[in-house]
């Protein structure tokens, strides 16, 4: 807040109303509703739902197919946050040291950032289709009949590879800019005392993007895990069968086509616990940041 | 955060071989080649999208995407645009790109107007709340969309708001992540310029539009972008509430168009459906690749 702010009363409530009220209605209302029916067991036709205490949760824990899908949720944001962390790290590291065509590279490698996560899973599908999908044809190089939708690790590995390919960009333009923002002169001292690029980038380079790095390990967590979603279902075209699928889509799928309120709702409220942990994690790292300018 | 367009001049990193001969940089043709690889591996995807799109089904049905460049792109577009993919008639390429350019601008304008109100209420004025609106704003935050979406569906349908752009836009605004910017930005201004309007007998309403506002505009229109290509991009939300196809995004569409690629006994036409896939990548990107500089800013400011 400013020292010298204003001293109307009603113009504040005002300018807050709207957002205020979004926030009520498509917010908390929902949140507070998610709370509240994962203690319920809702009919299916509608008629009332009976207070069943932690039920729905022991139900969760107890279901072999919901463990599973945690599990391989684990699996696969581990593998989307590393590998897509992995390559735009080097890729921001060349792009910063280049000179001609530093532009052009940026430009080419960051524009993927605006295309729908669906578009992803589509162009996937179109890469891997069975009879000439050019990465089919790749992995039969080495003799892996790469089967999407029929194999289960191969959805898996597909799933990973789209998620990869449209995280890459963002990830690519943080690490580039905490590049560019590591002065000149400690880069120039690093140069005079070691003469080894690879030792220089593990003792200085890669020190001084940790913040940087941090703060992307929690947002491609959160987004392995949510914004997933599109490619997932495009790739599962609707239709997940015995494939893999994440947590998130577990709640959709629960509770919009299988019509398990109550079930759906605990799924939710883990995962609301999920994303609280990260957030509280994320705060206690920022606290400790260290800022170098 | 520096600026990334400007490139940074390093000095010759290898020292100079003794020998004038030979002169090739072996390190700076590496970092070239992992950069090209980089390259092709994000850019491959849509040249095949669009030399697909080129091709006669017939031909992209036997062999899939290849090096050739086909005369059908034209007539393709054509029923891209045109053409419904189903019954109803109503979800042609141009409806639907109507569509999320509807979703698209309105979220961001939406979102832009009630965050930079709600922020400008927070930061500048005296009040007992101030705190207590923060933090109910800041623990949106939190919690995405798709976390609570069985029951923001029901909310949704309880208003009466299926397939409405307003059920559509409104419900994705409740989110705090540009108010937490433009309240970043607003600490950031000096605190002289309000003590100077304040003398020159300017209320707040003034102070806002004649000072503010145009302070902030290079960040208005970096949260704006952000704002399009997330908009735009939404697939689950639109998904759950829009079933009247008349009303189907771009994005939202994707999904029909793969169902209609596989599995169906009339030719699947990839043509069409690429085109499709490409109107919907095409603004966003667009908008990314014409204001970097102003997105890379917002980006890299706004998410710390």
């Amino acid at each position: 807040m400013k020292r010298a702010g204003f001293d109307s009363r009603w113009l504040p409530i005002l300018l807050l109303l709207p957002q205020l009220s979004i926030i009520a209605i498509f917010f908390y209302w929902p949140a507070v509703q998610a709370l509240r029916s994962s203690f319920y067991l809702e009919d299916p036709f509608g008629f009332g739902a009976t207070f069943v205490g932690l039920e729905n949760y022991l139900r969760l824990f107890r279901s072999s197919e919901y463990l599973k899908n945690a599990w391989f949720t684990v699996i696969f944001s581990v593998s989307v946050t590393f590998l897509s962390l992995a390559i735009a790290l080097l890729l921001a590291v060349k792009a910063d040291k280049v000179i001609r065509g530093a532009k052009t590279y940026r430009t080419l490698l960051m524009w993927v950032y605006a295309v729908a996560p669906p578009v992803a899973g589509f162009i996937t599908l179109i890469m891997f289709n069975q009879r000439w999908g050019p990465l089919t044809n790749f992995f039969e190089l080495f003799g892996w009949d790469f089967r999407v939708r029929l194999n289960y690790n191969d959805t898996a590995i597909a799933m990973i590879i789209a998620s990869v390919w449209k995280q890459i960009p963002v990830n690519f333009i943080f690490f580039l800019s905490g590049l560019q923002s590591i002065p000149r002169n400690v880069v120039e001292a690093a140069m005079i005392d070691n003469r080894s690029s690879v030792s220089r980038f593990w003792t200085i380079t890669f020190p001084l993007l940790a913040p940087t790095g941090f703060f992307l390990l929690i947002t491609n967590i959160t987004y392995s895990l949510f914004d997933t979603f599109g490619t997932i279902d495009t790739i599962l075209r609707n239709n997940p069968g015995d494939n893999p699928v994440t947590l998130v889509y577990r709640v959709y799928l629960d509770g919009f086509r299988g019509q398990d309120i109550g079930g759906s709702s605990a799924q939710s409220v883990v995962l609301m616990v999920l994303v609280l942990l990260l957030t509280v994690f994320q705060f206690r790292l920022v606290e400790r940041r260290i800022h170098y300018n | 955060m520096a600026d990334l367009s400007q490139p940074r001049s390093v000095a010759s990193e290898t020292p100079a071989p003794r020998l004038p001969v030979a002169r090739v940089n072996w390190g700076a043709v590496g970092d070239h080649l992992i950069l090209i690889a980089g390259v092709v591996f994000m850019v491959a995807p849509l040249l095949m999208l669009v030399q697909m799109s080129s091709m006669p089904d017939i031909e992209t049905i036997k062999s899939g995407p290849s090096l050739q460049w086909g005369d059908q792109l034209w007539p393709n577009l054509m029923k891209a645009l045109f053409e419904s993919m189903s019954f109803s008639g109503d979800n042609t390429g141009l409806n639907m790109f109507w569509n999320s350019t509807v979703l698209g601008l309105g979220f961001a304008i939406g979102k832009v107007i009630i965050s930079m109100m709600a922020a400008y209420a927070i930061v500048y004025f005296r009040m007992r709340f101030a705190m207590i609106a923060f933090w109910l704003i800041f623990t949106t935050l939190l919690l995405p969309l798709e976390v609570r979406i069985v029951p923001s569906y029901e909310i949704t349908q309880k208003l009466g708001l299926l397939n409405s752009y307003t059920g559509l836009i409104v419900p994705l605004i409740a989110s705090a992540t540009a108010t937490f910017f433009f309240r970043q930005f607003y600490l950031s201004v000096p605190e002289e310029l309000l003590e100077a309007a304040r003398i020159d007998g300017a209320g707040p309403i003034r102070f806002f539009i004649d000072i503010l506002v145009p302070l902030s505009q290079t960040m208005i229109a970096a949260i704006f972008i952000i704002m399009f290509v997330y908009g735009w991009n939404q697939y689950l939300w639109p998904t759950m509430i829009i079933t009247d196809e008349s009303k189907y995004t771009l994005v939202q569409g994707i999904k029909q168009i793969t169902q209609g690629l596989e599995g169906s006994q009339q030719v699947p036409e990839y043509g069409r459906s690429n085109l499709l896939a490409i109107l919907a990548i095409l603004p966003p990107v667009a908008v990314v690749i014409f204001f970097q500089r102003w997105f890379v800013k917002g980006l890299t400011e706004s998410d710390k």
